[in-house]
């Protein structure tokens, strides 16, 4: 069983190297349509970039994971169906997937290609993880970014399945796979077309009152010239409500969870995951590297782990919105 | 090493100067060094659309288009997307020092018009190998932009870290 492995975003070839380059144990990475949740124009894979970056990844020793994890509509089914023989015919270490549908089909149709249950299957408790371990044999789950550690290490301790947790990186409502806000605004869910809030519902403008963000014409946000802004999702926003304009569902903030490893790395957490497959080479280097060096301290000397400051600082400049959080991993009322 | 800032007086010059001029010598520019690595990707998406780069502290815009050989400089006029930012801004995004949506949260950079239009630029433009990019360039640019990639920080600022 593998203990904190990095797994690093890769949007693009150039940022799937600069993820190897800089320590990532592997990459997860998704073609270029609707068959996963970063679907944005001009971002992720095509066949040619896919050999390309499986070849250079495996070449030194990483794994390619490759994410399906949308739910596809009947209409449209064989377009999921020949991604997943695309992922097991290039040779792909693992796909993630959300749809038990889906993962039927890749057990029916290419038995030793492994599975990794997808953070929008939103299986939170360990009979969930077990169940889709008996059903479809899947070898690893990403669990929902709602758990204390607490919880998570209950999950841990029952199951035979890897656990892999999100690291660091953007929050959103967390109402994984079953998020239909965007929906609401815009006719588009990140379920089925791949994206909360996609290019073409989102406008922005600077204008006199200061920045403003719409969706669908729908205003989100208004910033001031010294706000931070955050990316473009109603669950962001700040709406009047009675009278009163504020963050009504949640503030932009960002996960960053690197003080915890010595625990995670204690209750036998397989892998830790970086959000942002829609940011640039830049960004994945930049997390990448403090990442490598916290994972390799912690495994050194995991008692005398401390974040570094310099880590702390590096990771604070990438972050959405102006503050970082442990987000549901630290709950010390509970 | 920080890049060095515009000076205001002469920005206040160069905001009265007509676009045309330094739109065509970046586009000329832009394909004689980048386009041989550039044209690889598919802008089938970006073909037709116009674009400006507007450089905010310099006062300068440039319009753009993409075409299927190369970039083409456009008379000023209305555009489909925009990008604002500063000199010192564009050139660090362009050295891939610098992580657009960093910027964006920053409020340092601005996409103003058709956002899909916007992210297929800035996304083509993050999947160009810029190895690849910087090795093919002409008369010693692709060793320069290295050089100036190094120099200011190259993502090396973390290598003396335990």
């Amino acid at each position: 069983m593998p203990l904190l492995e990095l797994i690093c975003p890769a949007g693009s070839l150039p940022a799937l190297k600069a993820a190897v380059d800089h320590g990532a144990d592997g990459v997860y990475l998704g073609l270029k349509d609707n068959t996963n949740a970063r679907n944005f124009a001009g971002l992720n894979f095509d066949e040619k970039s896919l050999k390309e970056g499986i070849r250079y990844a495996q070449g030194k020793g990483r794994k390619v994971l490759m994410a399906l994890n949308t739910y596809p509509q009947p209409d449209t089914l064989p377009r999921w169906h020949k991604a997943v023989d695309t992922a097991a015919d290039l040779g792909v270490n693992a796909i993630i997937l959300a749809d038990p549908g889906l993962m039927g089909y890749a057990v029916r149709t290419h038995p030793e290609l492994r599975l990794h249950l997808s953070v929008q299957g939103s299986a939170t408790s360990y009979e969930a993880v077990n169940f889709y371990r008996e059903r479809f044999g899947i070898r690893r789950a990403v669990l929902p970014r709602v758990l204390s550690l607490p919880q998570v290490e209950n999950v841990v301790k029952n199951t035979e399945v890897e656990i892999e947790l999100f690291a660091f990186g953007g929050l959103c409502v967390m109402v994984e796979g079953r998020c239909l806000l965007s929906s609401y605004a815009c006719g588009d869910s990140p379920n089925t077309f791949g994206a909360c809030s996609p290019g073409h519902a989102v406008r922005w403008e600077q204008t006199p009152k200061g920045m403003e963000t719409r969706l669908n014409g729908v205003l989100i946000d208004r910033y001031a010239d010294n706000e931070k802004a955050g990316y473009p999702t109603l669950c962001k926003g700040r709406f009047e409500v009675q009278g009163e304009t504020y963050y009504a569902l949640e503030e932009p903030t960002s996960l960053n969870s690197l003080e915890m490893l010595p625990e995670m790395a204690r209750m036998g957490i397989a892998a830790v995951k970086i959000e942002g497959r829609q940011r640039s080479p830049a960004y994945v280097a930049q997390v990448t590297r403090v990442w490598r060096a916290a994972i390799d301290s912690v495994k050194r000397a995991p008692e005398q782990f401390k974040a570094l400051p310099a880590w702390m600082a590096e990771l604070a400049k990438v972050s959405e919105g102006s503050m970082n959080t442990l987000g549901a991993y630290y709950r010390p009322w509970k | 090493m920080k890049l060095p800032a515009f000076p205001k007086s002469l920005a206040r010059v160069v905001s009265r100067l007509p676009a045309w001029p330094p739109s065509a010598a970046f586009a000329a520019a832009c394909n004689r060094a980048a386009w041989p690595t550039l044209g690889e990707l598919d802008w089938s998406a970006a073909h037709g659309k116009h674009f400006r780069v507007h450089v905010k502290d310099i006062g300068l815009s440039m319009y753009l288009s993409v075409a299927p050989d190369g970039l083409r400089a456009e008379k000023a006029g209305p555009v489909d997307v925009t990008f604002t930012a500063t000199a010192e801004d564009f050139a660090r995004l362009s050295l891939r020092l610098e992580d657009p949506d960093t910027l964006f949260f920053n409020r340092r950079l601005l996409i103003e018009g058709d956002t899909d239009l916007g992210l297929t630029l800035k996304n083509l433009l993050d999947a160009v190998d810029w190895d690849e990019l910087t090795r093919r360039m002409p008369l010693g640019m692709g060793r320069l932009a290295q050089a100036l990639r190094r120099r200011t920080g190259g993502g090396d600022t973390l290598a003396a870290l335990p």
